[in-house]
């Protein structure tokens, strides 16, 4: 009896000795030269593995910033900018801190906006429904409510509001652009997220004439030039019936948001001006709220 | 117009299949089986058949309403399903309570931990069966003889069945005609006046089933007919090379769940192969497992275990059993 | 028993031919019609006619831009009221002519007699030129420039021509309606198709639920040399090309390739006759046989249509929209296109107005995927349904590759047939397209 129990130990742990020297041997033979400083740079990274960067995950960005001469143009969206700096400093680098964005939906036509004109029975998808036809309201832009931006979203940062039927965007977003990508209406722009998260944006992007596009929908931007007049740092451009304001120049005056016959323009964060409360509070989103 | 359109991509109009129809017509095609089990076996298989379909029902109602929280779907038949296979492989003076923890088994675990319906990887009813027979054992193999109302669920007759008895007098060495003249006749068989569990002792009930299957196109003949091919050529050659120790195939055929087993628990939609190339692949791998378990392994009877293994191996002959694509180039080597 | 057909799968949907008894007539010529410049597989042709120019009946109005293109005439005679844009059947706008109609004035080189002209005196290459410059387009719906069939690529030669006379898809008859009421002038056309063709042997494939249709054109084809009709079981989708080669002539176009790899020339009936007319006549493609039809409809007829025609107009001619429609289809049940409005002009590749109730119309709740294989059984081109659209939900580009997804011809048999009503379809077609995307930015 005890001899059995000595030989089972005996020849186990030859078993074990002879296993690790062979893989010892192996490990060696196929060892893979790294740079120490990506698994560091990793390290550093947030890992939400979004592919915001550009890369396909945090360890491909490491590897690619660690390889990299410069890295001005690179950024991790879900990093603050402490964290980028520190990287930076890290691999050698000055990085100036670039300004936090969020996504914002271009796009405020709800349910009581936008009147349907049809009723869509397909599978529930965006990219199922924008490639069968315009969609189901008189607007052939603007979206579509199936939630594929919501699908592809891996930080619950934007979801479908039950009563407006359209995406709405938290401060969960680390503006990865996944959503963008998402959409086939592309109604989703990286924006900067101003000062005290307050931003001025065209909620619209029908580029049909204004009366077609009015038609569509009560809240769409019919080109009328009147904000691109009124906006002092002309920040506001028009190209094909559609306004687009450009966030690095707009500073926030909200001229545009009152002369906008159609309440396309829609500002975000900011105290509501006395006279145009109720109609701010019909046409604004909920957002960071 | 005062009504929207609907606008939906094609094609606009869908055949006359759904899941309901699939799960009902099989259960339909069950029912000559379930009035041959009560022609057999009486009161027992009725109480066995109600106790199985009734738990297996009742738990996939209680996982899904308060444990997934998801939708109750029960209506689709499926458990239904799963409750008359699970009791058509049980003896039918089995206790209450072992079919109830039976029927658990098969739900719980066989279907709704993968996921429910659509998900699962083993055939529910068979896991169920199968860990009442490993569990049970004692009871799982003491088959009531067959005596129509006669027979009693409680202290019934019991007896070994004719697979059984074939095993057990190979084992004491009998020569295969000697036991042959010990146990009911091929017609016999084939009829089920035989014990065994419930739904297992009739073929002709069970051929019924199949036919019926086969007319409202719920199954391709692909599986039922392949594992009785590759039982009958593999027992076939056994019988040829040593008739003295192997049985005679048809009496492999008859006897057992292999009937059972190939028409209505290898055909479950959800763990077999979805090629009718892969079906031929699982079918002969069933047939194949079957036979050896029943001619040289332990248990007298293997069709539930070959079904379990070959279950196991659907995803990937669903990997590999590709169609033949239209238009495949062929001459690239 | 005993009827060809194609060997791989196919469904069997319910025929519901209800207009198949029902004799073309001439829809009303519209007081406006709206000309799409995009009717056809390609580039939009370009408009060559301005605002306030005035137009006869088969008077080029646009012209091809691009190879893949093809011409478009007027439909009607009077003013171009505006080159603008209309909503076409999937709800975006698109270019087309807009003609305020006067009158009825025809181009005079148009013979409009019905006297049967069969001798064929134009040469090859006057044929296609002629049927190039007419417009003419495969009018089963996938609009493809007829004359580039006719055109094979350098070193590949056409053997035979079909003729699709299957129309296998449900509810349709115009197909059925011209064999029998054009019987000889198709016949004709075919014979013109195979001289531009330079094939010696056609065959005219029909399935066997148009028996009438299949006696009338054996009857004439005793007449015309080479031209043989083919009864095939009724089996869907046997008009897709490569199904019907398959069916009639035991070839399988290879995955990826064009019917002219094993030397066929696939041509829809309707098409033959459209040649005819322009070959023989002189007349240009500005008219088709469109099939009005659904179970409530009043009246399912079968109209000659000019091409700009609104759909409205012609669901007012078959009795109106019963009350409880709740869709409207362009084209066949199993391929055509849902209408978001009704006010969309005929096309040269509307074959059909197909009109379903509430009740007909919504799809199935969907179930969970049982696994039954049944979508990899119909598949015509032995695909794997169920695996390419968990793929493409699952974003998995390169295995749909590898699964052959290209080969796809989006029959819906699939869908038609699944017992769970998965989206089967809706999938495989954002995957298809996908794919394809992917493919084309490779090289």
């Amino acid at each position: 009896m005890s001899i059995t129990v000595i030989y089972t130990i005996v020849s186990l742990s030859a078993l074990g000795v002879v296993a690790a020297v062979i893989l010892y041997f192996v490990a060696q033979k196929f060892k893979v030269e790294e740079d120490p400083r990506i698994d560091e740079v990793e390290g550093m990274l947030p890992g939400a593995n979004c592919g915001g960067c550009g890369f396909p995950g945090c360890r491909s960005f490491a590897e690619n910033m660690v390889k990299a001469n410069d890295i001005s143009d690179m950024n991790c969206p879900v990093a603050d900018s402490q964290t980028m700096a520190a990287i930076g400093h890290y691999l050698g680098f000055e990085v100036s801190a670039q300004d936090p964005k969020i996504a914002v939906i271009k796009c405020n036509g709800t349910c009581s906006n936008r009147n349907k004109t049809n009723n869509y029975d397909g599978a529930s998808s965006c990219a199922i429904a924008s490639s069968l036809y315009a969609g189901d309201t008189g607007c052939s832009f603007g979206c579509l409510g199936h939630g594929d931006c919501v699908d592809v979203c891996n930080f619950d940062a934007i979801y479908i509001d039950e009563t407006t039927g359209l995406p709405v965007v938290n401060d969960n977003c680390v503006a990865c652009g996944a959503c963008i990508i998402a959409c086939p209406k592309g109604i989703i722009e990286l924006r900067k997220k101003g000062p005290k998260d307050r931003r001025i944006f065209v909620s619209c992007i029908n580029k049909d004439k204004g009366a077609v596009a009015k038609k569509a929908c009560n809240v769409a931007c019919i080109g009328c030039m009147k904000c691109a007049k009124v906006c002092p740092f002309e920040a506001i451009t028009i190209d094909n019936n559609l306004a687009y304001i450009d966030y690095n120049k707009c500073k926030l005056c909200r001229k545009c948001v009152s002369e906008c016959p159609t309440n396309a323009i829609v500002e975000v964060n900011f105290v509501p001006k006395k006279q145009k409360e109720e109609i701010i509070a019909e046409t604004e989103k909920p957002e960071n709220s | 117009m005062s009504k929207l359109l609907n606008v939906s991509p094609s094609p606009h109009v869908a055949g006359s299949y759904s899941v309901q129809k699939i799960m009902y017509g099989v259960v339909f095609a069950l029912m000559p089986t379930l009035a041959a089990s009560v022609y057999f076996f009486g009161f027992g298989a009725i109480i066995v058949t109600l106790v199985s379909v009734i738990s297996c029902v009742l738990f996939e109602f209680l996982i899904q309403k308060y444990i997934l929280k998801s939708e109750v779907k029960i209506y689709d038949g499926s458990a239904v399903l799963t409750g008359l296979i699970l009791a058509f492989n049980l003896p039918s003076n089995l206790p209450v309570w072992i079919i109830i923890l039976g029927a658990f088994f098969a739900i719980a675990v066989g279907k709704m931990s993968f996921g429910g319906l659509g998900q699962n990887v083993f055939n529910p009813a068979i896991a169920g069966r199968v860990f009442l027979l490993i569990s049970f054992p004692v009871q799982m193999t003491s088959w009531p003889k067959p005596m129509g109302f006669a027979t009693k669920y409680v202290d019934a007759i019991t007896g070994a069945t004719p697979l059984g008895k074939m095993k057990e007098g190979i084992m004491n060495s009998q020569s295969v005609s000697d036991i042959m003249m010990q146990l009911p006749s091929q017609i016999d068989n084939f009829l089920g006046y035989m014990g065994g569990s419930m739904g297992e002792v009739s073929a002709i009930a069970l051929l019924l089933g199949f036919a019926y299957m086969l007319l409202r196109k719920i199954i391709t003949w692909h599986i039922p007919v392949t594992i009785f091919a590759t039982v009958f050529v593999f027992q076939g050659v056994l019988n040829i090379v040593d008739s003295a120790t192997y049985a005679p195939p048809v009496f492999h055929l008859l006897t057992g769940g292999l009937m059972l087993g190939a028409i209505f628990m290898a055909t479950d939609m959800v763990t077999s192969p979805m090629t009718h190339k892969g079906m031929v692949i699982y079918s002969i791998g069933i047939g194949v497992i079957t036979v050896l378990i029943r001619n040289f392994g332990a248990y007298p009877e293997g069709i539930s275990f070959a079904i379990l293994i070959m279950n196991a191996i659907v995803p990937i002959i669903n990997k590999y059993a590709k169609p033949k694509r239209f238009g495949e180039v062929i001459n690239n080597g | 028993m005993g009827l060809r057909t194609f060997k791989k799968g196919g469904v069997h949907p319910d025929e519901n031919k209800f207009s198949a008894n029902a004799p073309i007539q001439s829809a009303d010529i519209p007081k406006q019609v709206s000309i799409p410049l995009g009717q056809h597989i390609g580039a939009p042709a370009n408009a060559i006619v301005q605002k306030g120019d005035t137009v006869k009946v088969g008077q080029l109005i646009a012209e091809p831009n691009g190879f893949v293109s093809a011409n478009i005439h007027s439909s009607v005679s009077g003013t171009v009221n505006k080159i603008d844009t209309v909503i076409d059947a999937s709800g975006f706008k698109r270019p087309a002519v807009i003609i305020d109609v006067e009158g009825d004035e025809w181009l005079e080189n148009i013979d409009r007699s019905a006297d049967i002209i069969a001798d064929v005196k134009l040469s090859k290459e006057e044929i296609v030129e002629k049927i190039k410059s007419s417009g003419i387009v495969g009018l089963g719906g996938a609009t493809f420039p007829s004359h580039i069939k006719l055109t094979p690529p350098p070193g590949k030669k056409a053997e035979v021509l079909l003729i699709n006379g299957v129309e296998c898809e449900p509810y349709l008859t115009a197909d059925h309606r011209i064999m029998l009421e054009k019987g000889e002038e198709t016949v004709i056309g075919v014979s013109i198709l195979m001289k531009g063709a330079g094939v010696s042997k056609a065959y005219i494939g029909i399935e066997n639920n148009k028996p009438d249709a299949i006696a009338h054109l054996k009857n004439i084809c005793k007449k015309y040399k080479g031209i043989e009709v083919v009864p095939l079981k009724v089996q869907y989708p046997q008009g897709g090309e490569k199904q019907l080669i398959d069916a009639v002539i035991r070839r399988e176009v290879p995955s990826g390739a064009l019917p002219i790899e094993v030397g066929a020339v696939v041509q829809n009936v309707g098409t033959a006759f459209a040649v005819y007319e322009a070959v023989q006549k002189n007349k240009p493609l500005f008219e088709r046989v469109v099939t009005v039809t659904g179970k409530k409809l009043e009246k399912p007829s079968n109209f000659l249509v000019r091409i700009g025609t609104s759909t409205q107009q012609l669901i007012d001619a078959a009795g109106g929209l019963p009350q409880d429609t709740g869709k409207v289809v362009s084209g066949g049940p199993m391929m055509g296109k849902a209408l978001s409005m009704l006010d969309i002009p005929v096309t040269k590749g509307s074959s059909g107005v197909l009109i379903f109730s509430e009740s007909e119309s919504k799809r199935r709740k969907m179930e969970p995927c049982i696994r039954c294989g049944k979508c990899v059984g119909v598949c015509p081109m032995g695909l794997e349904p169920y695996l390419l659209a968990n793929q493409t939900e699952q974003k998995m580009w390169e295995q749909l590759e590898t699964d052959s997804v290209m080969d796809c011809i989006e029959c819906g048999s699939c869908m038609y047939t699944c017992p769970a009503d998965r989206p089967l379809l809706d999938f495989i077609r954002l995957g298809k397209g996908t794919v394809g995307k992917i493919m084309r930015s490779r090289n």
